[in-house]
């Protein structure tokens, strides 16, 4: 017998299945036992049949390097799924869409009558300094006042067991094809183990992405036009964006495929000729989108996107400029915005957060920066962080360096002890440390993925979970404990 | 919904990438098995094949002799060469991998199985023994990702682009292996025909896997007046030339804006099933296959300017 939870050692972590040595939490037992029952051979096979499976289906995704320029690896994927209680996950589910909501409406007053920043809620000199602010955007308000319409936010939980949101990813967040992906690979590998757990469904994301892309058409028809706008096959996430737009049934297009006419509509071109285009999902940076407007260089977007989005002809999602709250400065007023606009209490903790520009709070990051880890406020993808404790004191001080030059520009958290689950390294687990994204659509009504995708750092002591840095991944489970 | 030019153009090229990596697959099984029937006097090689390709220069410019390694190597596994097999099956799945939202998720997995095995056995392909299998499965790979895709896929617009790169491949590589057959295998055709001319003759119509049904269709003992007619002219073989065409033909008449490219080809194929390749001359065939591969090119040329 390979598994053996008397020899798992959770340490002073919390795990997500198991909740001390040999006992797994009741929502795992199941699985933790069925795991158990299986022979070396048997894991084995089990682990190459998933591999096999990702070769086959081809998911995978492109990393950059300088060397080699990019290119492709398979998905790294852990057999061992991350199980979630339904009874918490409603709890969360209800705390995303309080915060997705009131992050819209911020951008929105942002972009508008800024009360946000009268009432001294929010400063303004954060606003003038904001990278991802548009001032292409003021005066302009999208249907429903709905800017970001697919939201990632990063969910962890701490040693204490607490789940806080690490960040929202507001401009083009990427990896729900990979939540749908690791689903089919765990019921090609594993179909035992989905007839002893009620597992909530994952699979209908692509339609109420298509319902609420839908919604946003300007033209009130049966069938709007819709397509999604890619880069091309030479960007990382590429392969979600192919996938996406299979699953929709829309069409997937690059820039080059699409033309403003005069008329500032925006037209596809077809082998019979131009075609009417009603909404873009575009998964291209702001920047990028419209070289009339912004980087006059940018070969990828389609010149007159703009105009035809303001003259309401085009729903553009995410909307451009939405990026601005997806700031990591921002993100440290989120429980002001959440009271500010919904007069709630924030349901899901952010974690505590330390902003430079803030003389006294700066002062305490560049003193205790061994212990804090260091975020510029416009970066993703795990770039340009400083992990406090796992650098050397010629790193804190390049970084101290760093924040003093802009000040604006970075925010500081204390460390979190992330939490782990059992991930399969041979024939045995070890615990990893983890994170989970999921994905809030908002179009009529707000919907939350079941679950979502949960990233693991695969590197022992690592709470680096980016894949583009190394991360894995598991298929999440949101069990339902009370349907058995 | 109409059609991206852009993608309706990947599915004309993807479709003639793979056709273009099952016909040299079997040219290169053919020549193999040829050369084991033929006498040490007859020295044929490997350098016909280079010139089936119209590949001389790349492959001179890369190799000194044309020996079987190097031909082999140039055919099947050189990157550097942009039509050898791996290159085609690799330029289908970049092809099939910007438009997997189009094709059946099987046929682009199929696709992409089929480039991972036919790279992670390369080796295969140098040795005699092994090199049939590993090319006989790359041909059952591509025989099956086309019936995925006729039994899967939609048989809508994007579907008819598939079809027309096929057989546009398929009508070029028919005439170019007749034509660098023909002159290179055969010289002297007036003459009284050998044994080893009828093995020829055979090994031309197998590399279009068209020998058994050649057979059934012409009881005669095997000669060039009866191979160039099938091959050329057969209105119901699907490797031949006219087939293929006709192809081409009725899949044009489901797309939009047709007229130009229908009467120009209608044209051709008139020419072609009026004429009398088989009474040529060596010199007159050469220059009536010349025409052909002309017509397929302006045939490529108003279908990519029209359409993509």
């Amino acid at each position: 017998m390979a598994i053996k939870w008397n020899s798992y050692d959770v340490a002073n972590f919390h795990d997500e299945l198991v909740e001390d040595r040999g006992i797994p939490r009741p929502y795992a037992t199941d699985l933790c036992n069925y795991l158990a029952a299986l022979s070396d051979k048997e894991i084995i096979e089990y682990k190459a049949a998933a591999d096999s499976a990702i070769h086959v289906m081809g998911i995978t995704f492109r990393v950059y390097n300088d060397e080699d320029g990019s290119i492709d690896r398979a998905w790294p994927f852990d057999i061992v799924p991350r199980l979630i209680d339904k009874k918490e996950w409603q709890i969360i589910e209800v705390g995303l869409k309080q915060r997705v909501k009131a992050l819209n409406m911020f951008i929105d007053d942002l972009y508008n009558e800024q009360n946000i920043i009268r009432d001294g809620i929010f400063p303004a000199e954060l606003l003038e300094k904001s990278k991802n602010f548009l001032p292409q955007c003021k005066g302009f308000s999208p249907p429903l006042g709905i800017w970001a319409h697919i939201c990632g936010s990063d969910l962890v939980r701490d040693d204490q067991g607490i789940v806080y949101v690490l960040e929202d990813n507001l401009r083009v967040p990427s990896g729900v094809s990979y939540m749908l992906e690791n689903r089919l690979v765990m019921k090609r590998v594993f179909p035992e183990m989905f007839e002893k757990y009620s597992i909530l469904p994952i699979d209908d994301y692509p339609s109420e992405l298509y319902d609420m892309l839908a919604q946003m058409s300007p033209r009130d028809i049966e069938e709007p036009e819709i397509v999604v706008l890619t880069p091309g096959i030479y960007n990382s996430a590429y392969f979600e964006h192919a996938y996406l737009a299979q699953q929709m049934g829309a069409e997937l297009v690059e820039g080059n495929d699409l033309v403003v006419g005069d008329d500032d509509i925006v037209y596809m071109r077809t082998i019979e000729g131009l075609s009417r285009i009603d909404v873009i999902y575009r998964r291209i940076d702001d920047n990028f989108l419209d070289p009339e407007v912004f980087n006059p260089d940018s070969t990828l977007g389609v010149p007159g996107l703009m105009r035809a989005w303001k003259a309401g002809n085009v729903a553009l999602t995410n909307a451009p400029g939405s990026g601005v709250a997806d700031d990591k400065v921002v993100y440290a007023y989120v429980p002001a915005i959440i009271e500010y606009y919904l007069g709630e209490k924030t349901l899901l903790p952010n974690v505590p957060t330390y902003k430079c520009h803030d003389a006294r709070e700066r002062e305490y990051v560049l003193a205790n920066i061994e212990k804090m880890v260091v975020k510029p406020a416009n970066e993703s993808g795990g770039y340009g962080m400083l992990i406090g404790p796992h650098s050397s004191p010629e790193e804190h001080q390049a970084f101290r360096e760093l924040i003093k030059a802009d000040p604006r520009n970075y925010v500081a958290q204390p460390m979190l002890i992330l939490s782990t689950a059992p991930t399969l390294f041979d024939t045995e687990v070890e615990p990893r440390h983890l994170d989970l994204r999921p994905f809030i659509l908002s179009g009529k009504n707000v919907t939350v993925t079941a679950g979502g995708l949960t990233r693991v750092a695969m590197r022992k002591g690592s709470t680096v979970v980016n894949s583009s840095q190394g991360g894995g991944s598991k298929d999440t489970w949101i069990v339902d404990m009370e349907s058995l | 919904m109409s059609m991206l030019s852009r993608v309706a153009s990947t599915l004309y090229w993807m479709a003639r990438y793979l056709e273009r990596a099952e016909n040299t697959a079997r040219l290169v099984n053919v020549n193999s098995h040829l050369l084991l029937d033929l006498p040490r006097s007859v020295v044929l090689g490997w350098e016909p094949v280079v010139d089936i390709l119209s590949n001389r220069e790349l492959f001179y410019a890369l190799h000194e002799q044309a020996s079987e390694h190097a031909v082999v190597n140039f055919i099947v596994t050189e990157r550097a060469n942009p039509s050898s097999i791996i290159s085609s099956l690799s330029a289908a799945r970049e092809n099939a991998r910007t438009i997997r939202e189009i094709i059946p998720r099987e046929a682009w997995e199929q696709i992409n199985t089929l480039y991972l095995f036919a790279t992670e056995n390369q080796h295969d392909a140098f040795s005699r023994r092994q090199r049939y299998n590993y090319l006989n499965k790359i041909i059952l790979a591509n025989q099956t990702i086309t019936g995925l895709l006729a039994g899967t896929m939609t048989h809508d617009d994007g579907y008819e682009f598939l079809c027309i790169g096929r057989n546009i491949e398929r009508a070029d590589m028919t005439t170019r292996i007749i034509d660098v057959r023909s002159a290179s295998l055969l010289p002297d055709m007036e003459h009284e025909q050998s044994a080893f001319d009828n093995i020829q003759w055979m090994s031309v119509l197998k590399s279009l896997t068209a020998y058994q049904m050649y057979r059934r269709e012409v009881r005669l003992r095997i000669n060039r007046r009866d191979v160039l007619k099938f091959l050329l002219q057969e209105e119901h073989f699907p490797r031949s030339l006219l087939h293929a065409l006709k192809e081409v033909e009725r899949g044009l008449e489901r797309l939009p804006r047709n007229q130009d490219i229908t009467k120009a080809l209608q044209g051709a194929n008139k020419q072609l099933m009026s004429a009398k390749p088989e009474a040529l001359k060596q010199d007159k065939l050469h220059e009536f296959i010349d025409l052909m591969q002309i017509e397929l090119d302006n045939l490529h040329e108003s279908i990519s300017h029209t359409y993509f």
